[in-house]
């Protein structure tokens, strides 16, 4: 039994072009194909936030009708959204996946890692990261960076090599040629994959929408106490604010990025469905990281300093 | 700044978009830097947070204006030495179209970058200083794009501010440079006279230039045909990866699934599977989760045969009507993109399509060189950035196409196996500046498409 596919052929004028988002979801499947295909022991980075939620669909979709062929790896900063945590757990329940998790929380219990002035616990996951890839001997690790978030990222590429320290080098980079991925390293080297690189905000969107893709709530408006700290709305909690001299009050507010709670800003908006929230990204006039992280504003290389040191 | 027309689409608007591959390339002081900054800021596409961080680093080095270059100089090594890197990937829309824009710089390691941009874009900006006119490096970007395929190239003729926005000017360098284009083979060249500084023609038509009635930049950009050409080409389907979910649901499912390299796949089509040359049928094909009756380049799908034969990633499924040939003597034309030569008996491991094999570089019977296209014979071996023509043996055989037929499947890498490096970007069959030398190749061996 076949029918013929017309949504493609709605979207666009001529008769054998695809839409974008076809386009962008036919490379990405492309790419978690080759990986399955040349690598022993890949996984994919999930956070419960929308890129790597995307990820997931576009693997599901890859390998259809059989299960999806690597495990979830989550970096558990411990001050993560309880919305989100419940989303990844019933997602790998949902789909019979594996899921590993390495705990900030256990490196500072454990004093290996200590805990910042500012509070702040992103950079803190590179560490659990790095150790996870290695002790459990990934040797590819997709995640959901864009090359639209931020000028450092610009430059990864679609397969990045990381070296035994799971370092970023961008002066060591292999030219990305058509679409013929090399995927080759050492023993304890690994590849980073970024099956995402040629998406923008707006895209990821877009195809949440079109493929009807369920999101945390905390994606949508809803209110929630919250206060005030660098220009930004910090969830009120036990991770460590507010601080004596900030006040929470309850606002309307969304999430346009989930990470962790300490450096993760909310906007203010009244968007409850997808296409308000598509709406109100089409208009915005502020980018997804300027809007809403903190560890991006540190200085002006904070993403590539981190990517260095094996951030993704 | 110009004033602009509104850009932000309609929400319906936005789905029905297409995605176009664009590369810029020019040299240092052409203004690339600043048409790519003109091209963000003047499509709405840089944001308030991104533009405040250039005003603030301009201010902060005395300039008056904010420098739009800054837009694109991402790493600290850059914004240390002012130089860019590598190729930086941009993104912006408008409502009729996604672009996609491989910002290659400019600087001596110009031919690795521009042929890195150059690999995936439909369209390739060349830039060219008003002043100075078509000048050896405008030669070879002109050359690259047409080694490259590129199906259409823009010579951006830019700085016109400063040459009085004289017609006489541009239409010298306009015809110049197409003469030489058209001869390469560059099937189509449009020459827009533009001022990426003042915004001249670059998103808004020029007021200065009322001579000119074509397009601005942007709106040719917009309007230009994304490559519908893969599909009229012979349909191949390289498999990457079997899927099989021996499941209660699924206990017998089998399924190639991959990438349509070029050409259109339909049910009930007869087909060959290379190198092993077995026959089947297509009995169903499935476009991620969907059953359709046909696909086309580039879609990703899994293909379901009549027979259950041995297929494994790697094989190469073709239309038996119009299957390629097999060979274990490639001979390309490459850019050498590493740092450690390639050197005539090198062990190498190729990579093409979905099949990696062992390889020996048996003759590199010249070097390109790119300033007058001229040949120099048995270099020996190649270094970074160098062009040459090379033959290698193959320790399998290979369904290669001529990259002048498919850039998708007549493409491939040197890996060095040793260390995994990308050695050399390589394409297949003839190339536009050895055409004696490729016409010899091919009485040797019949199963090249020249």
């Amino acid at each position: 039994m076949t029918t013929t596919v017309a949504h493609v052929h709605e979207e666009t004028d001529a008769p054998y072009a695809l839409s974008h988002l076809d386009a962008l979801e036919s490379e990405a499947v492309h790419i978690f194909r080759e990986v399955a295909g040349e690598f022993e022991k890949p996984v994919i980075l999930f956070s419960g936030g929308k890129d790597s939620i995307v990820m997931l669909h576009l693997a599901l979709k890859a390998f259809a009708p059989a299960p999806v062929p690597f495990a979830l790896l989550h970096v558990d900063t411990g001050h993560n959204f309880p919305e989100v945590l419940d989303y990844r757990d019933r997602t790998v329940t949902e789909h019979g996946l594996r899921l590993h998790v390495a705990s900030v929380q256990d490196y500072i219990d454990a004093g290996t890692l200590r805990e910042r002035p500012d509070g702040t616990r992103n950079p803190l996951q590179t560490v659990p990261l790095t150790e996870a890839i290695h002790n459990l001997k990934f040797d590819a690790v997709f995640g959901g960076g864009r090359r639209d978030e931020e000028k450092a990222r610009a430059k990864e590429r679609v397969f990045s090599l990381r070296d035994e320290f799971s370092q970023w080098d961008p002066r060591r980079q292999r030219p990305e040629l058509w679409q013929l991925y090399n995927g080759r390293h050492a023993p304890g080297e690994h590849v980073r994959v970024f099956p995402l690189s040629n998406w923008t905000e707006l895209d990821v969107w877009q195809y949440i929408a079109r493929e009807g893709i369920e999101l945390p709530e905390i994606y949508f408006a809803h209110e929630r106490e919250v206060f005030r700290r660098n220009g930004m709305w910090l969830t009120a909690g036990e991770w460590g604010g507010p601080k004596e001299d900030e006040t929470t009050e309850t606002r309307l507010i969304r999430y346009r990025t989930v990470g962790d709670m300490s450096c993760t800003g909310a906007v203010d908006s009244d968007a409850t469905t997808l296409d308000a929230v598509i709406a109100e990204i089409a208009v915005s006039r502020l980018t997804e990281r300027g809007a809403t992280r903190a560890d991006d504003k540190m200085s002006e290389a904070a993403m590539e300093d981190r990517k260095r040191e094996g951030y993704f | 700044m110009t004033s602009t027309t509104d850009q932000v689409a309609g929400l319906d608007d936005l789905a029905a978009t297409t995605l176009l591959r664009f590369a810029t390339a020019g040299s240092v002081d052409d203004g690339k830097s600043t048409l790519v900054g003109r091209l963000l800021h003047d499509s709405k596409s840089v944001l308030t947070d991104q533009m405040e961080a250039v005003e603030a680093v301009s201010a902060r080095r005395g300039q008056d204006a904010p420098d739009l270059a800054l837009l694109t100089d991402g790493l600290r090594a850059e914004r240390e030495q002012g130089i860019t890197i590598d190729v930086a990937y941009r993104y912006f829309a408008t409502a009729r179209r996604r672009f996609i824009l491989a910002d290659t710089p400019g600087h001596v390691q110009y031919t690795r970058n521009m042929v890195t941009g150059a690999s995936t874009a439909d369209l390739a900006v060349v830039l060219v200083d008003a002043r100075n006119g078509v000048i050896e490096q405008t030669r070879r970007h002109a050359a690259v794009a047409a080694l490259l395929r590129v199906p259409h190239v823009v010579l951006a003729v830019n700085k016109m501010d400063l040459v009085g926005y004289a017609e006489s000017v541009f239409a010298t360098i306009a015809e110049e440079f197409t003469a030489y284009a058209s001869d390469l083979g560059v099937p189509e060249i449009t020459a827009i006279p533009i001022s990426a500084l003042a915004g001249d023609n670059v998103v808004e038509p020029s007021a200065n230039m009322d001579w000119y009635g074509g397009p601005t930049v942007l709106e040719h950009l917009e309007t230009v045909p994304v490559s519908h050409d893969l599909t009229a080409c012979p349909a191949r389907f390289p498999v990457q990866y079997v899927i099989r979910p021996q499941t209660p649901e699924h206990p017998d499912y089998r399924g190639y699934a991959g990438q349509i390299a070029s050409g259109v796949l339909r049910v009930g089509e007869a087909v060959t599977v290379l190198p092993s040359g077995r026959t089947s049928v297509i009995e169903g094909i499935d476009a991620l989760g969907e059953p359709v009756d046909i696909a086309w380049a580039p879609q990703s799908v899994t293909v379901r045969l009549k027979d259950d034969i041995d297929i494994s990633r790697g094989d190469l499924i073709a239309p038996s009507a119009n299957a390629p040939a097999t060979t274990q003597d490639v001979v390309a034309t490459v850019c050498h993109v590493a740092d450690q030569p390639l050197a005539v008996g090198a062990r190498v491991l190729i990579k093409h399509t979905t099949r990696t094999v062992k390889a020996i570089v048996k003759e590199i019977p010249s070097r390109l060189t790119l300033d007058d296209l001229s040949q120099h014979p048995d270099p020996g071996q190649l270094v970074a950035n160098d062009i040459g023509r090379v033959v290698v043996r193959t320790a399998e055989p290979l369904a290669l196409d001529a990259y002048a037929d498919s850039r998708r499947t007549g493409s491939f890498l040197l890996i060095d196996p040793a260390d995994g490096t990308t050695l050399a970007a390589g394409m297949a069959g003839e190339s536009f500046a050895s055409q004696a030398e490729a016409a010899d190749a091919a009485r040797d061996d019949d199963g090249w498409d020249f």
